[in-house]
């Protein structure tokens, strides 16, 4: 009871910042549209392989730009006020909320805006929303935790890609996979399940993780 | 001089395994012919790597739950000694698919996901250096150690049964396969090879240690 009370008071601390200020989600905003608009420019209409493979990336630096500065834009001495109020479990908790949210908010956005720009080659549309729905998911969820390791070193937002892309690999690689479901491509009875449910075990791995070793980043 | 058992076992089931490895008969297999001694010194790279990556973390862990240096200068020479093996395994397999499969390098997903974790824990060095204050260095290297580990290491045993391959136990695949080995070639390979150059890789990253604790002499005894 508790416990969600402190989680839903920080998360909405972080939403009201965010309307209050609205640098963050116009800041965000203006890179998705201007990033897109250059693949327009760049290829018009691409094949759906293109397409797909542009997308996931697109969506990877999206998730680094719009996760890095929900850490960054938290200055020392505030850290310390939170440490003093807050737990960490729940602070990184409703970190990760807020940064879902923005960035199943991004994704689909983008989703649009690809969808107006570089054509439509989705076969199944409400399909390949669903996995854009569940890949925000998890690259927002990695990356919150890879922001919270690099909010503690220099250089973050380098330090971020270098650390996240590696290690996002292997979700990108099913992500992109599971997603020509969405173009038409027939599989193997129970592959696509099993594929989405080894996904969702990895995010269940990364909020795990991140509730245990978030207290050791946060005392410094 | 200290001499203990495991190095003597070590230099013993290494020299076993380059001897019985490169003389001993093998199985004649299309395509693969004499390559499949490969096998010997391929695949155990990857088994060391994965044994020296995983101590790594088991320090790591020691580490947070117990802050000393020593436990972090472990930590930090085991992976490195993995990344060598990482490359030397990567090495030997690119030689070996120039052979077999007609190129040393087809995107196959067993070379990404080797790729994939040498990226992770080279990033895993770049984090470490960014930061300069000691402690601070050690625990933030400490929960990026685990936090990938627990990310790759799913990854690494479970994407590949997904997606289609050329190693081993994938259809119509020219490939080694386990079941080509004879009785003779597992004895060497179970028994000299794989625990051999296992040993190796502990030897080497105890060596560091060693070497570590002597220049940070200060550090350690403040």
């Amino acid at each position: 009871m508790n416990t969600s009370r402190h989680i839903l008071t920080l998360l909405r601390k972080d939403l009201l910042l965010e309307l209050r200020q609205q640098y963050t989600f116009y800041g965000v905003l203006l890179y998705v549209a201007s990033s897109i608009f250059v693949l327009y420019l760049a290829l018009q209409q691409p094949e759906s392989e293109v397409w797909n493979g542009l997308f996931w990336i697109i969506q990877l630096f999206i998730c680094v730009n719009a996760v890095a500065k929900s850490f960054l834009q938290e200055t020392k001495g505030r850290m310390l006020y939170f440490y003093a109020i807050a737990g960490a479990q729940h602070f990184i908790i409703a970190k990760l909320l807020y940064n879902t949210f923005i960035m199943l908010l991004m994704s689909l956005i983008s989703l649009a805006l690809f969808h107006i720009l570089l054509g439509n080659p989705l076969v199944n549309f409400w399909q390949f929303t669903g996995i854009v729905c569940i890949g925000s998911i998890s690259l927002s969820l990695v990356f919150t935790m890879l922001a919270a390791i690099a909010a503690k070193a220099q250089q973050q937002a380098s330090l971020m890609a270098i650390m996240g892309f590696p290690i996002i690999i292997p979700q990108l690689l099913l992500l992109m996979r599971i997603s020509k479901a969405g173009m038409g491509e027939a599989f193997q009875a129970g592959a696509l399940s099993d594929m989405l449910w080894l996904l969702c075990g990895l995010d269940a791995l990364v909020m795990i993780m991140a509730i245990i070793l978030f207290p050791f980043l946060w005392k410094d | 001089m200290k001499i203990s058992w495991w190095k003597i076992l070590c230099v013993i089931l290494v020299l076993y395994t380059l001897i019985g490895g490169l003389l001993f008969d093998v199985p004649h297999k299309k395509i693969l012919n004499e390559s499949i001694r490969n096998i010997y010194f391929h695949v155990p790279m990857w088994f060391g790597m994965m044994v020296l990556f995983s101590i790594s973390v088991v320090y790591s862990i020691k580490y947070l739950r117990n802050p000393s240096l020593l436990y972090d200068i472990q930590a930090s020479a085991y992976a490195r000694t993995g990344i060598v093996f990482g490359i030397l395994g990567l090495i030997t397999g690119a030689l070996w698919a120039n052979y077999t499969w007609g190129k040393a390098w087809s995107n196959d997903i067993k070379q990404l996901g080797a790729a994939m974790a040498l990226l992770v824990y080279a990033a895993y060095f770049v984090l470490r250096n960014s930061m300069i204050d000691i402690d601070k260095r050690a625990r933030v290297g400490a929960v990026y150690n685990i936090f990938a580990f627990a990310m790759l290491f799913p990854a690494l045993w479970i994407v590949p049964r997904l997606v289609e391959s050329l190693h081993p136990g994938g259809a119509g695949n020219p490939g080694a396969d386990p079941r080509d080995m004879d009785a003779r070639m597992r004895f060497i390979f179970w028994l000299g090879a794989v625990p051999g150059f296992i040993l190796l890789g502990i030897w080497i990253s105890t060596i560091i240690v060693r070497f570590r604790k002597i220049e940070d002499k200060n550090l350690l005894h403040a």
